[in-house]
Order: C-alpha cells, then structure tokens, then sequence
C-alpha cells in the first residue's frame, strides 16, 4: 500500500472511530432517556441505576403486563381499571376511558401513556398494546399452553415484558 | 492476492462483468420474491396471537433488514472509494443510496401500518423507530450530496463521508430492541440461537430476506451501470457501445 492510500486509511479509520466514541459517549449519557416507557417497578421504587422516581402529576409512559384479574370495566361507559405488573413485583393501577386496541387482553404487555395522579395509579390517555418476538400457529400455542383467545382469558402467565 | 480485482476497477470491465451479473440477480430475485411471498401470505398458518395480521411482516421484516444490508454496502463502497480511490466504487455507492432511501420507506411504511392495528398507533418516537427513521435521512443526505456538486470526484468524496460516518447508526438500529425498553417487538430471528418462530413461517421469511437482496443487487447493478455510462459518456467504448446500439 502507497503512503497516500495508508494515509487516507488511517483518517478513514479515525473518523469512524471518532464518530463511534462521540456515539456511544452521547447513548451513554443519554441511556435513561431513552427508554420508551418506565416499568411498575421503576415507579413505585425508582430506577434501579440512578434512582430517579417520577413525580406525581408527571406525564409518563409506563410498560408492563396487564394483571390477570385485575380487569375493572364499567358497565355503562368505555372506562376500564386495570393494574399493570413486571417481573420484579412492581404494580400500579391504570385507568383508561377510550378504545383499549384490539390485542389489549389480561396477561398482554402494554405500553400506557398518561399523567401519574397518585403514586401507584396513572390515568392513561393512550393505551397500546406491546407484542412479543414469538410467531406460532395456534395448534402449536394451545400445545405449549398459550392459547390467546381474546375474551377467555388464559391463566397461563408468559414472562413479563421488557 | 487482490489484484484480480483491481482490474474491475477499470469502467468498461465493471461495465461488461454487470451485464453478465444482471440477469441471474434478476431471476434469481423474482424467483425468490415470489416463492417467498406466496408461500407467506397464502400457505403460512396464521399466528396464535396476532393473525393474519401479522403477514406483513413477509414484507416489512425483509425490507427492513436489506434497509441496514444496503446501507452497510453503500458505506464498504464509498469506503473503497475513498481510501483507494477507485471511481467505480463510488458509483456503486450512488447507486445503491436511492434504492436504500425506497427500502427503508417501505420498512418503515409496512412498520407504520402493521402498528395501526397490533400496538394501536402508526407511530410511535420509540428507539428502533427513530433509528430506521434517521437511516432514511442519512440515505437522503447521500443521495443529496452527491447530486449538488458538478464535479463527481468532489461530490462521491462528501456523500462518502456522511456514508461512513453514518456506519455508526446500524448496531444502534440493531440493538436498540435490546438496549432500552421500547415498543417494538426483540429480534425474532436470531442468528446464534434458535429463532422464536414457528418453522413454517420461519422459511418463507428467510426467503423473502435473500429475495428482497438480491433484488437490491439488480436494480444496484442496473443503476450501476447507466452511471457507468453517464461519468463515461466521452470514451470511445462508449460511443462504440451506443453505436451499436443504434442510437445517434
């Protein structure tokens, strides 16, 4: 290799190295901020690295499994109250009064946004529902137990979202 | 070792070699495409979970890897081109930017109308959403640097550089499922592990993805070659080529 192409190799290599370490330095400082939505647990305890609990009357997003049984509807309006859980034991109580999207069932993860009215309970103005990375006929989910039958609820758990 | 290859490096061989190139990529790609796409949308089961819904992804997952396969061909090219100055290399990476731009429009489009219905919104400012949208303007910033400079040396040496500076976005498209909590749906195909889908769909899937690449490859090479043409146009083999080919 001539000195003027290991010359340019070498700033080429130094750019993308450069533009690599600005990149991460700036995701690293940005890591919390990133995340779409705070988990159960995050709420009722703070974030595990850095302890920040958001406030209430805060606009948040919170992420988790929609507890089963926990489903309140009323009867006369579209106003449902359910809680929402994750792995480490975290619940809060959401509340919603419009249209839950059509994959909303007990056991889903779902992503609600809305203000935190008090601790532990969020009033949501958007409610969506989060799917896992698994893709499986339905013979084959109703033999390993994860049927998902809109209305009938399953008991079977599946993990917890994240 | 790699001096073979160097001799691609001149125009006219770059030009015949694609030629020879084209039609394989070509019924390759439809023969690939169209397997794929039957055998996904017609014979696949459906999903225990989402439906039929859940088809598009016989498009939008395809689309959306060839987005950051393309992007990373694009950058390898102008990285030749501008380490060892060769300008064959910075045609293919003028070439393949439009068609990357297209590819990921269509991965984020597909991404868009599959969410309306699953997650319940077209959009959310989800981390692998951003991302795939950020791809999008890099692959505009190319394909616009390299169109505002007259001089073509001058105008692949800047859209090269965004080209590889950009590099830096693809592991975060990549990982962003895996680093921060987001909407999106993990990885379902995993390289290293079993991948959490049902081999039924699994299979169209996987041919859908060579199929959508090795249709980037032939609309590349088509694009390739007209470039070819059009930083050319004033060598004889050229004008013999158009001669021949009867225009005036």
């Amino acid at each position: 290799m001539n000195p003027r192409r290991k010359k340019r190799l070498a700033l080429a290599v130094a750019l993308i190295g450069g533009v690599a370490a600005v990149a991460s330095l700036l995701l690293y400082a940005l890591n919390s901020n990133l995340n779409l939505f705070y988990t159960p647990t995050e709420i009722t305890q703070g974030k595990s690295d850095t302890g920040v609990k958001p406030e209430v009357g805060q606009r948040i997003r919170v992420g988790g499994m929609v507890t089963i049984g926990s489903m309140n509807r009323d009867p006369d309006s579209l106003y449902v109250e359910f809680a929402v859980h994750d792995s480490l034991g975290g619940e809060i109580v959401v509340t919603y009064d419009d249209l839950l999207p059509d994959l909303f069932r007990e056991g889903q993860g779902i992503v609600a946004q809305g203000v935190l009215i008090e601790s532990g309970k969020l009033e949501a103005t958007e409610v969506l529902a989060k799917h896992d990375e698994n893709y499986m006929p339905p013979e084959v989910a109703e033999a390993m137990g994860q049927t998902h039958e809109k209305l009938d609820y399953s008991e079977t758990q599946s993990e917890a979202a994240n | 070792m790699w001096k073979w290859l160097h001799s691609y490096a001149d125009p006219e061989k770059a030009y015949n070699l694609s030629s020879k190139l084209l039609p394989w990529f070509s019924l390759l790609a439809l023969l690939f495409i169209s397997v794929g796409t039957i055998w996904g949308l017609m014979f696949a089961p459906t999903d225990y979970q989402q439906g039929d819904s859940y088809r598009i992804i016989f498009i939008h997952v395809p689309a959306a890897s060839m987005s950051m396969a393309a992007y990373m061909g694009m950058a390898t090219a102008a990285f030749i081109g501008l380490v060892w100055q060769i300008k064959a290399a910075d045609w293919v990476a003028a070439s393949i930017a439009p068609i990357g731009a297209v590819i990921t429009f269509i991965a984020l489009f597909t991404g868009a109308t599959w969410g309306k219905p699953m997650w319940g919104t077209w959009w959310v400012w989800d981390a692998r959403l951003t991302a795939e949208l950020v791809l999008l303007f890099l692959y505009l910033g190319v394909i616009s640097l390299y169109a505002s400079f007259e001089d073509k040396v001058l105008a692949a040496r800047a859209a090269g550089i965004l080209a590889i500076v950009g590099v830096i976005n693809i592991p975060i498209i990549k990982y962003s499922v895996d680093w921060w909590s987001s909407l999106h749906q993990p990885s379902t195909i995993k390289i290293t592990e079993k991948s959490s889908m049902s081999s039924e769909m699994l299979y169209p899937l996987l041919i859908n993805i060579v199929g959508f690449g090795l249709m980037i490859g032939a609309i590349t090479i088509v694009r390739f070659k007209s470039e070819i043409l059009a930083r050319n146009g004033m060598r004889p083999w050229v004008r013999a080529l158009a001669k021949q080919e009867g225009v005036s």
